[in-house]
């Protein structure tokens, strides 16, 4: 069933190759950088689309494998540095390279005039380099060096602009708050090793099920902590509560690094990883069931502070928080190839919607606030069509593409293999508030009067073909990609759970919450406008604390940012001056205190010397007459 | 009469010797510390010739030699040293020549 | 030797170097110093070692001593106010060398008194003394040679006015 080749290593190597290209060469052939930084997605792509053909055509549960060299020996430690496509991985690697190729394409006219241009290719090239060898990685080990490296690369593009301080604290906030879930996710690897000797995804599958099932740690099963802590590293990359709280922030990097890195690709790392190790999570129920909470609760949570927000790209950073949330419930009631389906959608409507909104600010000059656009469809026609259709999409209206993918996950909240049914009612409840407030952004920015200053409404014009051209593509990809036979695809990897679809009345009511969302955000911004004001006014005090997220920003800096900060002055203004400089400058102050009370005995008469000399040698003669 | 005991010798090389010693710093004129250095030199003298007596060996009486001459190229020296020093300071005072000092 | 002799001797040696130590004159210091080498060379002739006694006459009594008394005279030293360091000073060193002497006559004194040896003729004279000095001792004897050289030439450069 699985194949050996050796091209599968070329998928990695041609983003590879064009960072080493952007970083050394780049800065002097802005020409040049315009080709190579997509061309070679798309030559990635073409391989990966080789491989999907070949495993396609293998019996189901095929894969291909191609083994790069051994990377660890150590005792019984043995870590291979292997690349393997199977369907799951297959779906995955075509998103990346695919929808990486679009916003390559796209930031060549959006980064058209900014000096960092040859920079910011080698940053995405290395970002996909990582993200494939996350991707493709058979070995956790593996698997973490491209976790690693898409946060890193996501420091690095979050902090593009790092001459404006707020973009460099956006970047070190991101990093920080992964490198806990990261710590979490180390955790679960170590439990890993020391229960069953190995980080072979294969293996571990199919040898060491056993133990992870019926060994103990902590009075819990091993799985179950193993999944946990896996989990908190997925919250981490994946934006989940606790730790999404970077994602927001993280909008101060141009807009094609939040379409790619944090819409597409990389916050679905979480959700790709705990899918890929399903086997551990299958075994391991009361993990899955804090999954699942975890899942809702951010679904929700993210999709209020979402109604609340001004800022283009806020609303649709928390609206990607959400989504995740609705993969992460999706992973948690046990339907993981719809999890994975709604990644793949939600990498065509979410890549849409940023890149739309990039157009969107591309042509108001800058401007992100909501408050201050208005009629521009007028000026933005294809960038309003298509921004329209990823809308609709995300609202789940069908025949669009995420209302299957969503559909799918509800559905497994009611009825999959973990099922949790109050979850799927809260899975309703955020669905019709992403309806609402997707609505509501559209209308905000593209209907009505124009609130623009004279300045901007002079200026504004639709965006260039290199813009243009990835929306429209990936606005066919949202009307059609429903069709994709995804969980199908994944079940060949996942396993098949025996279920009949979702009953008519499910898909009825989905779709009449979406339609209500949106009916109600029309209402509410185009025809009778003052009423979202009267609204706020009304709850007063609530509004403002959704405005304000929750304030879980605030809550963190006391408790935990604030005491660290305490404590780092401490050491560094208290403890460190005072006992450690303390100690060695102590040690020379005793040595030169006891030295100026010793040096009283140069008395500068010989005769006090020669004294000296005679008592030692009175000593050194009783000595020696002793014996 | 019988021979006088090594050992008496060695002790009044031993008085001497402390004497010489205890000029040497309880005195505050230069010259005479020097001369009972001298003293302390002869002292030594008289070990190293009884104790070459006693073990019949002359090697004793050459480390003599040896410490006589020594002990003349010292004190010429010295007392040059004493005479710049005089020359300088106009006092032969221990006390008033105690510059070595911190 | 006789050891009523050496007793004799022994007593008036103590008393020169006393002398030497205690009187306040410079000048008697030195007579005191010439008596003391003067009985020790007589020790030394008791103690058959009449090579060295002569040349402690003329080395020391006559040179060094005389070279004393130059300088003492050259510098017109006066008899001194403050004869000795305060009293603090006398009671350590005085202790102290005490102390010393104690200890070695302590050490020597429970040995068993060693009797004449039989020494052959000419012992400790010249002719012994020259033979041990050219062959077991010519290294040393050289470079007392070329100490003496130094110390005259010291002698000269820091006793010279400087012009």
């Amino acid at each position: 069933m699985v194949t050996d080749v050796s091209w599968l290593r070329w998928i990695v190597i041609f983003p590879a190759l064009g960072t080493l290209f952007h970083v050394f060469v780049g800065g002097r052939a802005k020409g040049a950088v315009k080709l190579v930084g997509p061309g070679v997605l798309l030559a990635a792509f073409a391989v990966a689309v080789a491989a999907a053909m070949r495993v396609h055509g293998m019996e189901e549960g095929g894969a291909l494998r191609d083994a790069l060299y051994t990377w660890i020996v150590a005792g019984p430690l043995r870590v291979e540095a292997a690349f393997r496509v199977d369907a799951l991985s297959m779906v995955m690697t075509l998103i990346v390279t695919g929808i990486g190729f679009l916003i390559h394409v796209y930031s060549v006219g959006y980064m058209h005039d900014d000096p960092g241009f040859a920079r910011f290719f080698a940053y995405l090239n290395l970002f996909i380099t990582a993200m494939l060898i996350l991707v493709l990685a058979d070995n956790l080990l593996l698997l973490f060096v491209g976790w690693e490296g898409v946060g890193l690369c996501s420091y690095l593009l979050i902090g593009f602009w790092y001459q404006d301080e707020k973009n460099a604290i956006a970047g070190k906030k991101a990093f920080l708050v992964n490198r806990v879930g990261d710590a979490g996710f180390l955790l679960g690897l170590f439990c890993l090793v020391a229960y069953t000797g190995t980080l072979e995804i294969q293996a571990i599958e199919h040898q060491h099920l056993d133990t992870l099932r019926t060994a103990m740690l902590g009075g819990w099963p091993v799985a179950v902590v193993i999944g946990l802590l896996l989990f908190v590293g997925a919250t981490g990359k994946s934006a989940q509560i606790p730790l999404y709280v970077w994602l927001p922030d993280a909008m101060a990097g141009p807009t094609p690094v939040s379409a790619l890195i944090h819409a597409a690709t990389m916050v679905t790392a979480g959700v790709y990883m705990m899918t890929r190790l399903h086997f551990v999570y299958e075994v391991a129920p009361a993990a899955l069931a804090v999954v699942a909470w975890v899942g809702a609760a951010t679904a929700l949570g993210a999709a209020i502070i979402g109604v609340a927000q001004t800022d283009i790209k806020k609303v649709l950073a928390y609206s990607t928080v959400s989504q995740l949330g609705y993969m992460v419930l999706g992973i948690g009631v046990g339907v993981a190839p719809a999890a994975i389906f709604h990644v793949v959608t939600h990498a065509f409507f979410k890549g849409l919607l940023f890149l739309g909104a990039g157009s969107v600010i591309h042509a108001m000059g800058g401007e992100q606030d909501m408050r201050k656009m208005g009629g521009l469809h007028a000026h933005l026609p294809t960038t309003f069509a298509t921004m329209l259709i990823g809308t609709l999409a995300i609202a789940g209206v069908p025949p669009l593409a995420g209302f299957f993918s969503k559909d799918e996950i509800v559905w497994g909240a009611f009825a999959g293999p973990h099922a949790q049914p109050i979850l799927g009612i809260v899975a309703y409840a955020a669905a019709f508030l992403t309806a609402f407030y997707m609505g509501r952004m559209l209308f905000m920015t593209f209907f009505g009067t124009c609130r623009a200053s004279h300045e901007v409404q002079h200026h504004l014009h639709e965006s260039p073909s290199s813009m243009t051209t990835p929306l429209i593509v990936l606005a066919i990809l949202s009307v059609f990609g429903g069709f994709l036979p995804i969980p199908h695809l994944v079940e060949t990897v996942v396993g098949h759970h025996a279920e009949e679809g979702a009953p008519y009345s499910m898909l009825l009511l989905a779709t009449g919450i979406a339609v209500g969302g949106l009916v109600l955000a029309w209402v509410l911004y185009v025809r009778q406008p003052e009423l979202p004001g009267l609204f706020a006014e009304d709850f007063g005090q609530f509004y403002q604390l959704v405005f304000d997220k929750f304030r879980v920003d605030e809550l963190y800096d006391a408790v935990i940012v604030g005491p660290l900060f305490a404590l780092a002055d401490f050491i560094a203004f208290r403890f460190d001056p005072g006992v450690v400089d303390g100690a060695v400058n102590g040690t020379g102050f005793v040595v030169a205190e006891t030295s100026s009370i010793w040096r009283r005995a140069q008395t500068g008469n010989v005769q006090h010397y020669a004294l000296s000399f005679l008592l030692g040698a009175l000593a050194l003669v009783w000595y020696l007459a002793r014996s | 009469m019988g021979a006088t005991p090594t050992s008496w010798y060695l002790v009044l090389s031993a008085i001497l010797f402390a004497i010489g010693a205890a000029g040497v710093l309880v005195r505050r004129n230069l010259i005479v510390i020097f001369m009972a250095i001298e003293l302390c030199l002869n002292a030594v003298n008289l070990t190293f010739v009884a104790l070459a007596r006693s073990l019949g060996s002359v090697d004793g009486q050459v480390i003599v030699f040896f410490v006589m001459t020594v002990a003349a190229a010292e004190a010429a020296v010295g007392l040059a040293i004493i005479i710049a020093l005089v020359r300088t300071r106009e006092t032969t005072n221990a006390d008033e020549v105690a510059t070595l000092r911190w | 030797m006789n050891p009523v002799a050496f007793l004799v001797l022994a007593a008036l040696t103590i008393a020169a170097a006393l002398t030497v130590v205690l009187h306040r004159n410079p000048v008697h210091s030195a007579l005191g110093l010439v008596s003391t080498l003067f009985l020790l060379s007589v020790q030394f002739v008791g103690l058959d070692a009449e090579m060295v006694a002569v040349l402690q006459i003329i080395v020391y009594a006559g040179a060094v001593v005389v070279l004393f008394l130059f300088v003492i005279m050259l510098l017109n030293l006066q008899i001194e106010v403050r004869r000795t360091g305060g009293p603090v000073l006398v009671g350590v060193a005085g202790s102290a060398a005490v102390a010393l002497a104690a200890l070695i006559v302590r050490s020597v004194a429970g040995r068993p008194a060693t009797g004449a040896v039989e020494v052959p003729a000419g012992f400790g004279s010249a002719t012994a003394l020259g033979e041990r000095l050219f062959t077991a001792y010519l290294v040393p004897f050289e470079l007392t040679s070329l100490l003496l050289l130094v110390a005259v030439i010291g002698a000269v450069v820091l006793a010279k006015k400087k012009a």
